[in-house]
This record gives structure tokens, sequence and C-alpha cells, in this order.
């Protein structure tokens, strides 16, 4: 579904924000891609979208060589991607119902329909109630809650939630990575951007690690799609021709080089 | 229907800078219109006087009406001659009498026997007014000779001077107006920089961003053009009576409706293509 084939990213300022990434993520898989702030999370949620191209390397999504896209089907690769913004990006003059209907509206779905379809997702993930609110009169968890909203309106393949749990308490963060989960459960490839370890801990997910731009691991189990949600039965994800447990000690091998240095 | 309605959305929140546009482009369609009138009455004007006798020739007292057909009949000749029309001591009084009507101790004073008789002539070419002119002043049975080559001349040069300036006060009004709208609308796109940047993001088109700021554009250019057109309208429709007294007798007022309605119609359709050049300016400078 997502494959980064050795993709390096520098800025005009010459400085790496990604070097040599390489890893797939399965049809249906839910994956945290983990790291301190600055280790190119971010980044790669940019090149996955569009946002920004790799100076080195391939992105591929969903059989589309995101670099090698005409600008015309960029609007198509994106309405297959929701992405949960780390700064949201909500309209602020825009209520939360006219926010999370913007999609629907780009994509010229009708508004009768289109109300309908916000409405559902709205109460799925528990903000119905605050359907006139602008953003400005909303709490934390329930922003969260409207950028997943939003992310999920043309039902898309793969949702990227980029830290949704950051500046939430505990019991919030849980509702919203439980919100995610589900999400995943009806076949939407998740990957989640995330520092929070308890998060991480709970859910027994693979995890890619980053750390200054590189890869340092990729730890957890070997995905296998549920057959309805893949028709790619015998998903493996991991670092191009390793095993997960030998980057795992690669990794554990290089921090103690860094850590050296 | 969804663009016309962010269109809108997009003019009702920022209503300042859209009383700005729509104020420029008022000013522009005024000029168009005030300009457009003056041109139609001047030219409207010049036609008038072309069909009048540019040339009278008053005869002397004693000539006989054998003679004066017989220099009919030599003007003719010359085949320089639209028209010419005889006017009789007697006409000549009616005429007095029609002009004077309103002043009766004028009326006493004048008999048919002291008007002297005429020749109204008009000229197929305008040049050819000095030959006959000159004819008619050799001629020995003409006392007096009025010629009104210069009347028409000067209001032709006067016409091609307004039509001259006019066209360049349109010129600029209009590229002032194109400039101002490029900015008002460029200040809006930069307004809402995160707005386009998001819905970009969550898949808006190019063209789905661009089409509510190209409307907006001709939303300005219809307004400003109807307030224009309507203000000068309303200006020349009550200044009707005034202006048709003081133009006594030339045929230019009230302007015809088909007139006042299609420069409507074109002012509208060339608002439109200020609008839309205008706001796709400002969306090639601003949206890259």
């Amino acid at each position: 579904m997502i494959r980064l084939t050795q993709v390096s990213k520098q800025f005009r300022t010459g400085i790496f924000a990604l070097t040599d990434v390489s890893f797939e993520v399965e049809k249906g898989e839910f994956v945290f891609l983990v790291g301190p702030t600055g280790s190119g999370k971010t980044t790669i949620f940019r090149l996955i979208t569009r946002e920004a191209l790799p100076t080195v390397g391939e992105v591929i999504v969903d059989n589309w060589d995101v670099a090698k896209l005409p600008n015309n089907k960029i609007p198509h690769l994106r309405k297959k991607i929701g992405v949960v913004f780390q700064d949201l990006k909500l309209l602020m003059d825009r209520t939360i119902f006219e926010n999370i209907i913007l999609p629907l509206e780009i994509s010229g779905i009708d508004s009768i329909a289109a109300t309908k379809i916000v409405e559902e997702i709205m109460e799925k993930v528990g903000i119905l109630s605050h359907r006139d609110k602008f953003p400005i009169q909303l709490a934390g968890g329930e922003l969260q809650r409207a950028a997943i909203a939003r992310a999920l309106t043309l039902e898309p393949d793969i949702l990227l939630a980029d830290e949704p749990t950051g500046n939430l308490d505990q019991a919030t963060a849980k509702e919203i990575v439980k919100i995610l989960e589900e999400i995943n459960k009806k076949g939407t490839t998740i990957i989640m951007a995330t520092h929070n370890e308890d998060v991480v801990k709970a859910l027994s997910k693979r995890v890619i690690t980053l750390n200054k731009g590189q890869l340092v691991g990729i730890s957890g189990k070997k995905f296998k799609a549920h057959p309805e949600h893949s028709e790619n039965k015998s998903a493996i994800i991991s670092i191009e021709g390793e095993k997960p447990e030998e980057k795992s000690k690669q990794a554990e091998k290089k921090k103690e080089q860094d850590e050296d240095f | 229907m969804k663009t016309f309605k962010i269109t809108w959305r997009n003019i009702r929140r920022s209503p300042y800078q859209a009383i700005a546009a729509v104020f420029v482009m008022t000013l522009t369609f005024l000029f168009i219109s005030f300009f457009t009138f003056l041109l139609y009455g001047s030219s409207k004007a010049i036609n008038y006087f072309e069909s009048r006798p540019q040339v009278t020739a008053f005869f002397k007292q004693e000539v006989k009406q054998t003679d004066i057909d017989n220099l009919k009949n030599q003007l003719n000749a010359t085949n320089k001659i639209a028209s010419i029309k005889f006017v009789s001591k007697q006409d000549a009084l009616k005429i007095y009498k029609e002009q004077n009507k309103n002043d009766p101790l004028l009326l006493e004073l004048v008999t048919a026997d002291i008007l002297p008789a005429s020749l109204e002539i008009s000229t197929v070419k305008i040049e050819n007014l000095s030959d006959i002119n000159n004819m008619l002043k050799d001629s020995p049975l003409v006392s007096e000779v009025v010629f009104q080559k210069d009347v028409v001349s000067v209001l032709t040069s006067w016409t091609n001077a307004l039509r001259s300036i006019g066209l360049g006060l349109i010129i600029i009004s209009s590229l002032v107006s194109i400039f101002i709208m490029v900015i008002i609308i460029g200040v809006k796109i930069s307004h809402k920089k995160q707005d386009i940047e998001i819905m970009r993001l969550i898949g808006a088109a190019r063209w789905y961003i661009r089409w509510p700021f190209i409307f907006e554009g001709i939303f300005y250019g219809i307004v400003g053009a109807i307030l224009g057109w309507l203000i000068s309208a309303s200006v020349l429709w009550y200044s009707t009576p005034f202006l048709s007294a003081f133009l006594k007798g030339m045929p230019i007022f009230p302007l015809p409706l088909v007139f006042v309605f299609g420069l409507l119609g074109i002012e509208i359709l060339t608002a439109i293509i200020l609008g839309v050049l205008s706001s796709f300016l400002a969306v090639l400078r601003y949206l890259k």
C-alpha cells in the first residue's frame, strides 16, 4: 500500500530531514511512527501526501509513484489519504460541521448526501452535539475528534495521524486511539506518528522508529491482513531485505554508537 | 452553485474590500457612461448642424423671382448642392413670428416687406461650402451670405478632442480599476492563504480554489457597471428637460431607450471582461 525506498529529503538549507529511509506499510495495517521531535515523522507524511518531494528515493502509494504524479492527479491522491494534521488545520471561521463537510464539498458530493455522511461520522467520533460550534469553542480532544472526522469523510484508504494525542490528557488520548483502532478494524490503513509511549505500548502494533531523519528500527509483529480487508494476504512488512529483529539489533547498535560519539 | 455560495460568503465576510472594489468599478463605468452620452449627444449635434442649411443667402429687396430662379438653377448645375430651399418674404415673416411669438412688441414692428427673401443651401460635402459661398458673394442679387462652415468644423474638432480625451480617461480608469481589483483580490487571497493551503491538502483541485475569486471579480464588475450606469442614466433623465430647453431645436433629447439600455448591456459585458481579467491576474500572481 505504502512503500518508501531509500528516501532522503534535503531541505534548501542543506539539512537532511530524512536519510535513506525505507519501509513498507501493508493495506489495512496500523503502524506507529515514533521518534523525538525533528526525527522526520511529519516529513514522511508530507512526502506521502506529495506536500513535499523526496530528494532521493521513491515513494509509492497504492501503486502510484508519488514523486512522478502529474499535478492534476495530486487532488486524487489526497482524496485517497485522510490526514489528521499535527496542528489540526481546522478553518477557524467555519463551524465544526462546515469543516468536516469540506472534503465532500471539494469532491462535489451533493449537500443532502454529504450532510448525512458528516452527521454519521460526527456521531461516530462523538461530536455531533458540537455541530454548529466554531473550533475556538471546543476543547483539545473535541478538536482532535473533529480533525479525525474530517479526515474520514471521503472514506480514505489511508489515514495519516500526526501526533493525534499530543497535548491531550491520558483518558482523552485513549479515546482517540480507540477511535483510530475502530477505523483500522474497518480496513483503513493507519500510520500514527506519536511520541506517547503509553499509547504505543497499549497497542501491539508495528512500530517504525526514527531518529534524526534516519530509520533506527522496526519492531512488532508482522502484519497479517484481514481477508476481508486485503487482497494481498501475504503481507509482510519489513525494511527491505532485513528481518525486523535484525533491524532492531542494528538500531540498538547504532544507538550505542551515537551515545559513544 | 457551490462556487457561487463560496463567492458570496467571501464577499460578505470582507465587506469593506467589497465596497472598495465596487466603488472603483462604479467610477470607471460612470466615466464610460458619461462619455458615451456626451459623444452620442455631440455626434447628434453635428448631424443636426450638417443637415441644417449651411449657407443662407439673403437677397436684396428689389430682386425679382426670375433672377432668383436663375441663380438657383446655376447652383444646382454645380452638382455640389444637396438641397436648396427658397424662403420668401412671407415665409420669413412666418418664421420670425414663430420665433418671437412670446414677444408681441417685436411682432408689431415687423412686416414681410422689411424681411429679405433667402435661399437655404446644404452642400453634399462640407468642403464645397467655400465654393458656394464665393459664388453667392459674387452674385449682384445677394446682399448677405451667412456661412455655417465654422460651426460644424469647430463642433467636429471638439467632438474629436472629446472622443480622444474620453477614450484616454476610460482606458486609464479601466487600468486603475484592474490594478485596484488585483490588489483587493490579492489581499483576499493572502488573507485566506491558510484556508487555501488546508483545502489543497485535503484534495481541492486548483480550479476549485480559483473559481470563487474569479466570480468575485465578475461580481464586482457587474455591480460596478450597473451602479455606474444607474447613476449616469439618472443624471441624464433628471437633466433631460433642462438640456432639451438649452439645446432648443436640436433633436438630441431624450436619448433613445434602446441606446441607453444597449449601453447597459455593453457595460455589463465589459465589466465581466474586466472582472475576469483582474481576478485572473490576481489568482495567477498570488495563487501559484
